[in-house]
């Protein structure tokens, strides 16, 4: 059985538009996604923003409306979260991406990451305290810091919080939605280290969602990319990165900047030359709205949008 | 040399907190050619947006001793009816966040036009708007006839950012100061940001200060390179020699724990600690000791100065000779 699956997940949003603020049409944030999660594996969702990548986060969870699809866990079906037979959200939880706005700037530490605790387990005052400081040593702060408000720590400090606060439940799947995009390299490491670690201890899946390619290829086993809220490409890391076949997951890894300056120029020719053949081959890929086709498969892993052949 | 657009000398930014001066930057000194995109890397403290913020006057608050030279005229004191003559005009500046350095109650085109009408009083209504919708164009803004006329929330990051590149390339500036430009980007946007300001760079031949921590960046756009550690300058050599050849433990460490797409590490370097709160920076020794201390106590310096190694890379301190990576002695570690 397969941990996650989605299926033809939709995201749409009504745009209102007139004097009667009528729906007048759709956003087609998410279109059309499927793909499912092995448990203790870690899948990344890659894609410029708009693409629709966070939306398709934020519905597994249920912070979005599912517009239609089937969002199934373990075998249940928890496509409307509210009516699930089982508590998902105490085994699904997320973190955020900007650790600046996702913590309540008026509740201490303490009062944060109890959160979660105090909505699914009873717990004593002494209890929560201890447990919170476990936590917090867990994820590499201080216990004694548990008084302390967030504007009082550093951003990786404050995005550690948010780990802590989601892994407090002792979840089995975490979206992580870009968790490291606003730390430095060394905090960034820190964070995907730990990450890591706690993958292995607590057996955690997760959905990991970010447009740095590095820190994706570094984390995540199976890479889904997405465009303008459908897949163009779906494959284990290597077939991504080694071997990409659609055009627009080309043009995404050309654009990674190396870190080797002395292959700056030949990097600039060969980021021309997928240019060049991105705009020559548009049409190739994309249908005349400009969105991507149906996956096919190409090899037991790989799948990559293309025009079916008649 | 006149080559010269910028010179920093013995920099020195304090911040006041509790009735003491703390300085975030520290005793810099620095020069900026024409023509060249000198990169500081850091992590976030290090104080490279402070430094950027004295060079443009934009401290409120701070205590800034030392001189910034800005072709010759000292720009670090100046009153700021003067300064206002050459911000905006001479020095433009790309800040990092687009959302905050945008004013959400006025059209994009008009706040573009506003650099222009305060440096050039006699231009027209009329030029403005044709010079401002040029810009847009310059800077990739499709249908820029109509960007001009909608509001910061209409845009994506990517648009935003380039509205602010536009403004501050308005006025042509010799100097121009990146503060982190691509960070809130995608990667696809980041490269066409890049190409714009390389291109900017070679059409308006200014020196450009591009402050990142994104090393991949660093690669594709610098010429030289700066690294900042606790408000000081630990290693400063040109691009190259900074990549392949890296002395101080902080770069040496800095370039390890960086997730490459390009290869494969089971474990990203952590650097052991954590950067210290301005109030507990140690002003006495190697400022980065504290977080290698595996190595010897006598391999730094009691004052760490920078030393040149060879013709234009400078490192601080001596601990470089002796550091190596905990687990590089097993041959753990990949250089």
């Amino acid at each position: 059985m397969t941990f996650l699956q989605v299926e033809d997940l939709k995201v749409h949003f009504p745009i209102k538009g007139g004097i009667f603020g009528r729906t007048v049409g759709h956003i087609k944030a998410v279109d059309g996604v499927s793909f499912s999660l092995e448990k203790g594996k870690t899948y990344g969702l890659v894609g410029e923003s708009g693409s629709g990548k966070t939306t398709t986060g934020r519905a597994i969870i249920g912070l979005n409306n599912i517009t239609s699809g089937k969002v199934a866990y373990n075998g249940h079906d928890i496509t409307n979260i509210k009516k699930a037979k089982l508590d998902i959200r105490k085994d699904i939880q997320m973190i955020f991406q900007d650790p600046y706005s996702s913590l309540n700037p008026k509740k201490r530490v303490l009062d944060i990451i109890a959160e979660p605790l105090r909505n699914f387990e009873k717990l004593s005052k002494q209890e929560e305290k201890k447990r919170v400081q476990e936590l917090l040593e867990l994820v590499g702060l201080s216990p004694e810091s548990i008084l302390k408000y967030p504007h009082e720590f550093s951003g990786g400090q404050r995005q550690r919080i948010g780990i802590a606060r989601a892994i407090a439940l002792k979840p089995k799947l975490i979206i992580a939605d870009e968790p490291v995009s606003a730390l430095d390299v060394s905090v960034q490491a820190q964070v995907l280290n730990f990450m890591q670690e706690i993958q292995k201890e607590l057996d955690l899946t997760y959905l990991f969602i970010s447009h740095d390619l590095g820190v994706i290829k570094h984390m995540c086993d199976h890479i889904g990319i997405m465009y303008k809220g459908r897949y163009v490409e779906e494959g284990t890391t290597a077939n991504i990165f080694d071997n990409p076949q659609h055009i627009y997951t080309k043009r995404l890894v050309a654009a990674i900047p190396d870190i080797d300056p002395n292959k700056r120029e030949a990097q600039a020719q060969f980021r021309q030359a997928v240019k060049e053949e991105y705009e020559q081959s548009y049409n190739d890929y994309f249908d005349e709205e400009g969105l991507a086709y149906k996956l096919q498969p190409i090899s037991e892993t790989h799948s990559v949008a293309l025009p079916e052949k008649g | 040399m006149s080559n010269q657009l910028l010179e920093i000398k013995n920099l020195k930014t304090s911040f006041r907190i509790k009735d003491n001066y703390y300085a975030a930057v520290d005793d810099l000194t620095l020069t900026v050619n024409k023509n060249e995109v000198l990169a500081i890397v850091g992590e976030s403290g290090c104080g490279k947006s402070a430094l950027a913020f004295s060079i443009m006057g934009l401290h409120n608050r701070a205590k800034i001793e030392g001189n910034i030279l800005y072709k010759g005229q000292d720009i670090a004191n100046m009153p700021a009816s003067k300064l206002n003559k050459l911000r905006g005009k001479d020095m433009g500046m790309i800040f990092q966040d687009p959302l905050t350095a945008l004013n959400p109650l006025m059209e994009v085109g008009e706040q573009i036009g506003e650099v222009l009408m305060l440096h050039n009083k006699s231009m027209s209504k009329t030029e403005r708007v044709e010079k401002v919708i040029e810009l847009l164009n310059k800077v990739g803004i499709p249908r820029a006839a109509h960007t001009f006329g909608q509001f910061p929330h209409e845009l994506s990051g990517g648009m935003r950012q380039r509205v602010v590149i536009a403004m501050a390339i308005a006025n042509e500036p010799e100097l121009l100061i990146a503060d982190e430009p691509t960070t809130a980007l995608d990667v696809t946007i980041q490269s066409q940001i890049l190409d714009l300001i390389k291109e900017l760079k070679e059409d308006m031949h200014a020196g450009i200060i591009m402050i990142t921590h994104d090393l991949g960046v660093v690669a594709e756009m610098a010429d030289r390179v700066a690294v900042m550690y606790a408000g000081q300058i630990v290693e400063i050599a040109d691009v190259q020699t900074l990549f392949s050849n890296p002395k101080h433990p902080y770069t040496r460490s800095l370039l390890n724990s960086v997730p490459n797409a390009s290869e494969t590490q089971s474990k990203l370097h952590v650097i052991q600690g954590i950067v210290p709160a301005l109030q507990n920076l140690p002003r006495k020794g190697c400022r980065f000791s504290p977080r290698v201390p595996w190595v010897d106590k006598d391999a730094h310096e009691e004052n760490p100065v920078l030393h040149e190694v060879t013709p234009g890379h400078f490192v601080r301190c001596t601990c470089y000779k002796e550091f190596q990576f905990p687990d590089e002695s097993q041959g753990g570690a990949t250089s």
